[in-house]
């Protein structure tokens, strides 16, 4: 990491009211991402990592209650007003979301909603506009662009809208491109050339990333770091090949150990994780993986690990009892 | 492989699957044959609009072929209709990708888990109850805590356990299990693999397990089938496939999975290009546009299924590892 982190995510919690009561969804996440870097943000579904991209953001529900600091190029997010939260997103912060087709607007062509994104953040004139939006289209790899501009979202395939929504958020040059499971609606062979080009535009501009995913796959090779969410909170992070070779969170290394491998035999049992997550509206007062882990004994039914400062190779763990490398190999 | 070699209890010939959209036509399935054996588990892969799921319903006549035979167990589906094909169907059951969708959410799971048996004429509340019982327990579920309870009070996992139960409960022969674990999290999807491999050896069932992720596929099967827009393009034993893959979209498919390795570098040969319309596939071999290896042969002639090594076919002019 060198010198002032682009992003800092410091103390962030985002509570929001359900009928069944208070649920936290984010609970006191902390991160950085250099300018340049890109942080992988791993976890299942309900473990709070789409909301903490919210809260980034600022685009969360409005009932959701946020606590904390985000500091993005020196400013407090949560203090700006929305004229400069505004101002802000597009050319500083950009996003893409997993699916394509509700993030496009359907009624409107491709070409209007590049040109009225270049207009509207980099005041360019519409012809100017509509030239660099041929310039986008054709970089993010879209054959016969020009008429591509004049079509609609439902004329494109799941993969092209995919392509238009990224040249939509790479058209203001942002510093941070927060990509929230971008392929995770497309098809695999789709999914390598996404991923593909998000890495290269990303180091071409020097582009900061958080690529959110449910995928150990989908970091592996693409991310400097990675952060593992839990029930709300970040357990473990490391710098990406750290985390694989040295995994230290019995959670994560039961993650990976449940995803087929490829160099298995067929009908080999996977080693499944017992039992879910924990009811996000009834937090647990130890470990929240502790009713799932096999390592869990009484301490962490008792206390919360807290996620502990990093370690001589740079990772960190929240857990009572981190695996030894004897033990990695088994897990 | 290790559980087959009964005989055929499935044998698809020629299959052909059309149906009109507008005033255009959608080739979903063209020309598709292959078999299963008794106690075999065959995985059915390729990417989203290839026709595999549209095959799977053509197998058990939700969707009636255009043309080809189905046969189960001897007898051709095809010719079948109204009690003759409900009476077969029972042998037949379907698994759905969405667990939570596929369940009606105004009745109790006791009620959804019995419906086969209230169907197919089971009267005595007792046998069901008991035969309700006895597959909520073997899916891993607590029928007390369970049968009296709505949809909307299960996870996604345990909708889908319920789900099995429900295709069990008949005691098939054949399972179509169509993307069975893709809505669901890693940590759940291995329990429902393991448990489909458990009910498998308990139930002596015949799988045909249809999923677009090679990886889920390989772990529960013991041969693979690859389709690409329509047709098939290569059938090979599970382990066979992924050493040696034959046809050049099974090796894409192969190099496109990401692998939670960092010292694996992604694959960057990854051709740019999306499959192209089942509503206008290219002429001969439906993969040439975007195939390293075609020429005008591929353009001109449709690659048929031939056997390039033994118990290993594909449909390619130009097949890897094997010199023209």
């Amino acid at each position: 990491m060198t010198g002032q982190p682009l992003l800092s995510v410091e103390g962030v919690s985002v509570e929001l009211p359900t009928p069944r009561g208070q649920l936290l969804a984010v609970d006191k996440v902390d991160l950085e991402v250099a300018a340049g870097r890109t942080l992988g943000v791993v976890g299942e579904s309900g473990c709070g990592k789409t909301m903490l991209s919210r809260a980034i953001l600022q685009l969360l529900p409005k009932k959701a209650a946020l606590s904390g600091r985000i500091m993005f190029d020196g400013q407090d997010m949560t203090r700006l007003s929305p004229e400069a939260l505004r101002r802000l997103r597009g050319p500083s912060l950009a996003v893409v979301f997993q699916n394509p087709m509700t993030s496009l607007n359907p009624v409107l062509t491709i070409g209007t909603q590049l040109i009225e994104t270049l207009q509207a953040h980099m005041g360019m004139a519409a012809a100017a506009a509509a030239k660099r939006g041929v310039e986008l289209l054709a970089a993010v790899g879209i054959p016969a662009p020009e008429q591509r501009l004049r079509q609609y979202p439902h004329q494109l395939s799941g993969g092209m809208r995919q392509r238009v929504a990224i040249a939509i958020a790479l058209s203001c040059e942002p510093k941070l491109l927060i990509a929230d499971e971008p392929t995770t609606a497309l098809d695999v062979t789709v999914q390598a050339q996404i991923l593909d080009l998000l890495a290269r535009e990303q180091q071409r501009r020097h582009m900061a990333m958080i690529l959110i995913t449910h995928d150990l796959g989908v970091v592996a090779g693409r991310t400097d770091e990675v952060a593992v969410m839990y029930a709300g909170r970040v357990v473990e992070r490391a710098p990406t090949t750290t985390l694989f070779s040295h995994m230290r969170m019995p959670y994560t290394a039961a993650l990976l150990a449940a995803i087929p491998k490829l160099d298995s035999p067929p009908h080999t049992a996977l080693p499944a994780i017992a039992g879910r997550p924990p009811d996000p509206t009834r937090p647990l007062q130890g470990c929240s993986f502790a009713p799932r882990c096999s390592h869990a004994d009484d301490r962490c039914q008792r206390a919360k690990p807290p996620l502990g400062a990093a370690d001589h190779i740079g990772s960190q763990y929240a857990c009572w009892h981190p695996l030894q490398p004897a033990a990695m190999a088994r897990a | 492989m290790a559980a087959a070699g009964n005989g055929k209890l499935l044998a698809v010939e020629n299959l052909v699957v059309e149906y009109p959209v507008g005033s255009k036509t959608v080739y979903a399935v063209s020309d598709v044959s292959l078999h299963v054996d008794r106690g075999e588990t065959l995985g059915l892969v390729g990417e989203s609009g290839c026709g595999k799921s549209t095959l799977g319903r053509a197998v058990l006549q939700l969707r009636r072929p255009t043309a080809g035979t189905v046969t189960f167990d001897g007898t051709d589906l095809t010719k079948l209709e109204g009690e003759a094909l409900r009476r077969m169907r029972r042998r037949l059951q379907l698994i759905f990708q969405d667990p939570i969708a596929s369940l009606n959410p105004r009745r109790r799971i006791g009620d959804i888990v019995a419906e086969p048996l209230v169907i197919t004429g089971v009267t005595d509340r007792d046998e069901r109850d008991l035969r309700v019982r006895a597959v909520l327990t073997a899916v891993g579920l607590d029928p007390d805590l369970t049968m009296g309870r709505l949809p909307h009070e299960f996870s996604g996992g345990q909708c889908q356990r319920i789900c099995i139960a429900r295709a069990l409960i008949l005691e098939p022969e054949l399972v179509i299990c169509d993307e069975p674990v893709s809505a669901l999290d890693v940590s759940i999807r291995a329990q429902i693999l393991n448990l489909l491999e458990d009910m498998k050896r308990r139930y002596g069932l015949t799988l045909l397990f249809i999923a677009h992720d090679l990886a889920v596929v390989k772990a529960v099967s013991d041969r693979i089938a690859v389709m690409y827009l329509g047709r098939l393009c290569e059938v090979a034993p599970t382990e066979q496939l992924f050493a040696r893959p034959a046809h050049p979209y099974t090796a894409l498919l192969l190099d496109a999975i990401p692998v939670p390795d960092p010292s694996v570098r992604p694959a960057v040969n990854v051709p740019i290009g999306e499959p192209p319309s089942p509503i206008a596939p290219p002429s001969g071999c439906r993969f040439r546009t975007r195939c390293p290896r075609a020429d005008q042969r591929c353009a001109d002639h449709v690659p048929a299924l031939r056997e390039i090594s033994p118990g290993q076919l594909a449909a390619c002019h130009h097949p890897l590892g094997v010199a023209n």
